[in-house]
């Protein structure tokens, strides 16, 4: 009997059913949810785009960065600048954030990759500094107060016409409707692509390389290439999860769009927690992180107080998340990349 | 022919030489087995081969093109695979996925087209059974094993092997000894550095001794180990 490999699982094969009849719920959310769960919504699946990209930097490819915010904030104020310097429409350029992003990735790698481990984690944050403090410069975004979007962009832009007569709804209720759908789009590229990735010989490449990088090179992996690819796609779908948070808000300032808190500590809160290094991780994450985030809203700086002790025991008690937790006991894989030989002498015996 | 050669290579570390002029050449198909007490060398000059380690001077040639600024990625796909002295599996990854990325990366082939190599090899190497186990959970043997299996996935030309046969049974190293006989006996040529001398010498045409990194003696493995040299200085007996 000939040899054949597969990577699916029976729970795979029931998730993907299942995932399918998540998603048709999730497009057609807008049609019976009201605003505000509408906008919860937006949130969590803009946190999960950004916590993909970073579990993807520090747990697929190792590279821990705390200096994401400086593609949010890049982004995000590249989305501004087209829109109230050029008078582009917000919705394609969405796609120029994550270009702006890639841009300033580039050299940022350039100097971050000549650091190491916790090196790279500070140079990454420093390197977020000096484009937070640039930007504060540009006086006709506003300098260090920020700016608005326009309200004539805003009000004509793409989709929001169709989406105000086919729901019935008012213009900023459409904006947050379309807005929310675009990140629908977003985290489901986002996760499918992680996923497709994985599953080629770049993934294999990408974990052997995170492994052990010397056996990697020996084996011909270009473990460099690797690093500038993972950083790279990071830096663009980061970017891009940017501009959409920010053309959401409409309202933008240096100091919140390359805030460490926001846009890197608490993303790291939600790949710790859930589980760094698989893909569900940050899914279960970023619910569990959404839900502390609406039972203690009010009990201010308690929140953060909370969140960080709850992250330091996770990584006590299951440092492999709560999902590495009910994995490693269950077996269940929702997004298995595992290659599974079968047939030929495999078949001969049971194992 | 020759297949690999170098030519007056030396490494230091600090004040420290390593590998102190070392020029032998290798023929085409040909096993060659190196010795020398611990901390000779050996290991260095392997990464130097590899690619692992630059040289600081000399050159080294593979099929007679200049390697010796080469990095270890590159030269692995030219064709030189190695298995490391303490096993570095890629811990996480099955042992099937472990050969799939070095023949992927190594041949630049894709995942199904060296499915069946991947899976031929692991019935060489009597790893088949394993082929879904994490690496992580392997036995040392297994290890050794899968060090050289997954140098093999990558089809090189040229094999070296880095103390394979140690820490490993009488019975195990026997089995072990059959793997790498059959290898050899495909036509690829092998350069083995082991202090497991029995093991070594029922393969390998050339033993080659390397003491304080210099070559000292290099020819057929009974007047190598005949000779004064190598009896005073490896085996420490007074003569």
């Amino acid at each position: 009997m000939a040899y054949s490999v597969t990577t699916q699982t029976p729970a795979s094969r029931i998730a993907s059913i299942a995932g399918l009849i998540l998603i048709i719920a999730l497009v057609a959310l807008p049609f019976f949810a009201g605003r505000g769960p509408i906008q919860d919504m937006f949130f969590i699946l803009t946190m999960l785009v950004l916590a993909q990209f970073w579990n993807l930097l520090a747990g697929y490819g190792g590279l821990v960065s705390i200096g994401q915010q400086a593609f949010v904030g890049m982004g995000a104020y590249a989305l501004f600048g087209v829109v109230i310097l050029l008078g582009l429409d917000p919705v394609p350029s969405i796609l120029l954030a994550g270009v702006a992003a890639l841009i300033i990735a580039v050299p940022t790698a350039f100097f971050a990759f000549r650091l190491n481990g916790a090196y790279f984690a500070i140079g990454t944050w420093v390197i977020a500094e000096v484009v937070r403090l640039l930007v504060a410069q540009w006086k006709t975004l506003g300098g260090g107060t920020g700016t608005s979007l326009p309200r004539s962009a805003t009000k004509d832009m793409w989709f929001v016409e169709i989406i105000e007569e086919t729901l019935g709804v008012r213009s900023a209720a459409a904006r947050d409707i379309l807005a929310y759908w675009l990140a629908l789009v977003l985290a489901l590229a986002t996760i499918g692509g992680i996923y497709w990735l994985l599953r080629t010989r770049r993934g294999l490449a990408l974990a052997a390389v995170r492994d052990n990088m010397e056996a990697a090179k020996s084996v011909g992996v270009d473990a460099a290439r690797m690093k500038w690819m993972v950083f790279l796609t990071s830096a663009f779908g980061t970017g891009i999860a940017g501009g959409l948070i920010y053309m959401q808000k409409a309202r933008i300032s240096p100091d919140a769009a390359f805030s460490v808190t926001d846009w890197t500590a608490y993303v790291i809160f939600i790949v710790v927690i859930g589980g760094i290094g698989t893909i569900e991780g940050p899914i279960v994450g970023v619910l569990v992180f959404f839900a502390l985030q609406s039972l203690l809203a009010d009990f201010g700086s308690w929140y953060l107080m909370t969140l960080g002790v709850l992250a330091i025991a996770i990584m006590l008690i299951a440092p492999r998340g709560l999902w590495g937790l009910f994995s490693e006991r269950t077996g269940i894989q929702l997004f298995p990349i595992r290659r599974t030989l079968r047939g030929g002498k495999l078949s001969e015996t049971k194992e | 022919m020759s297949i690999l050669s170098l030519t007056s290579v030396s490494k230091s570390f600090g004040a420290l030489k390593v590998t102190d002029d070392a020029s032998f050449d290798v023929p085409q198909g040909q096993a060659l087995g190196i010795i020398g007490p611990n901390g000779a060398g050996k290991s260095t000059l392997f990464n130097l081969i590899t690619g692992n380690i630059r040289a600081d001077q000399g050159s080294i040639h593979f099929e007679g093109r200049d390697v010796t600024r080469v990095s270890a990625m590159e030269r692995c796909l030219t064709g030189i695979g190695r298995s490391f002295q303490i096993p570095q599996p890629f811990e996480k990854l099955t042992v099937y996925e472990n050969l799939l990325v070095a023949a992927t990366h190594g041949r630049n082939m894709s995942e199904a087209a060296v499915r069946d190599d991947c899976a031929d090899v692991l019935e060489r190497t009597e790893l088949i059974k394993r082929a879904n186990t994490p690496a992580g959970q392997l036995s040392l043997l297994e290890r050794k094993r899968l060090e050289l299996a997954r140098a093999m996935a990558t089809q090189p030309k040229l094999l070296l092997l880095d103390e394979i046969a140690g820490g490993l049974t009488e019975g195990e190293c026997q089995a072990l000894i059959g793997t790498i006989k059959d290898i050899h006996a495909q036509g690829v040529t092998i350069i083995w550095i082991e202090h497991v001398l029995h093991a070594l010498n029922s393969v390998v045409e050339r033993l080659l001794v390397l003491d304080f990194g210099k070559v000292i003696g290099i020819g057929e493995p009974d007047k190598i180990m005949a000779s004064r040299e190598v009896r005073e200085i490896y085996l420490g007996i007074d003569v």
